[in-house]
């Protein structure tokens, strides 16, 4: 019983989250870096004549320095607790992370604090993308019997 | 019209990622993690390369896209090696946009100080 009210008391003063709100805000943010990574991506096929998929990795990179600049200077900080998952879930989150967390672990040193923390969030991202693309690779190769 | 797509594609995979961290308990690690997981699946039988014909950058913006990298890195490799070319194509695609993160985020640390 106790823990009831207990639970009734907590859900009572828990602040009130706008869900729909945050989820277009999410939709409208994603949707605005993957129309900008489709720009960068006919700007340097057109400028620099590359291959389409030579001008991805170009893109990537983009959006990547732009994501770790951003972070140094300290704007996406506020952008990203803007926008959640808009800018989390585009590549711009993963170059967030890393930069975020080399810049706070700075003053700890730069082996024991930058080398040892830069992967926090961003190893969890790398190691289950490697796993589970070995795993499901290996189960397409047993099925299909190569590509 | 492949503004369009982007725009809805990447859109769609964000929204998604905000519902489910608004929704349950999971933080925005577990939804990464997740996504990553999802792309290199949905590349077992090339759907996700489906997706990045139609939809062009939108799809190759979200982090889904970044399993589905890894696993299309590895299977071009193992057409020539087999299992053990599947471990060493894992990171072909990928190297670009791992290195320049540890890059910029290296070069980045050593100037700028947090901010308090």
């Amino acid at each position: 019983m106790e823990k009831k009210l207990y639970d009734k008391l907590v859900m009572s003063h828990k602040p009130i989250e706008h869900r729909g709100e945050n989820a277009v805000i999410a939709f409208l943010i994603g949707g605005l870096v993957g129309v900008i990574g489709q720009m960068l991506v006919e700007f340097y096929s057109y400028y620099l004549h590359l291959s389409s998929s030579d001008a991805s990795v170009f893109m990537i990179i983009t959006l990547i320095f732009l994501a770790s600049l951003l972070t140094a200077l300290g704007f996406f900080d506020q952008w990203v607790k803007f926008a959640r998952c808009g800018l989390i879930i585009p590549i711009t989150g993963f170059a967030h992370s890393m930069t975020s967390a080399a810049i706070e672990y700075r003053k700890e040193g730069f082996i024991t604090g930058v080398g040892a923390n830069m992967f926090k969030l961003a190893g969890t991202v790398i190691l289950y993308g490697v796993v589970s693309a070995y795993i499901f690779g290996f189960i397409r190769l047993i099925i299909m019997g190569g590509v | 019209m492949i503004y369009i797509y982007s725009f809805l594609f990447a859109g769609f995979v964000s929204m998604l990622g905000q519902l489910i961290l608004d929704n349950t308990k999971l933080t925005p690690g577990h939804i990464t993690s997740l996504f990553v997981i999802i792309g290199a699946s949905l590349d077992i039988f090339n759907i996700y390369d489906l997706i990045v014909v139609h939809v062009g950058a939108g799809a190759l913006v979200p982090i889904t896209s970044f399993g589905h990298l890894l696993i299309h890195g590895g299977l071009v490799r193992a057409s020539e090696l087999g299992f053990v070319g599947l471990m060493m194509g894992v990171f072909d695609l990928t190297a670009s946009g791992i290195t320049s993160a540890i890059f910029f985020a290296f070069i980045f640390s050593l100037f700028f100080k947090p901010k308090d």
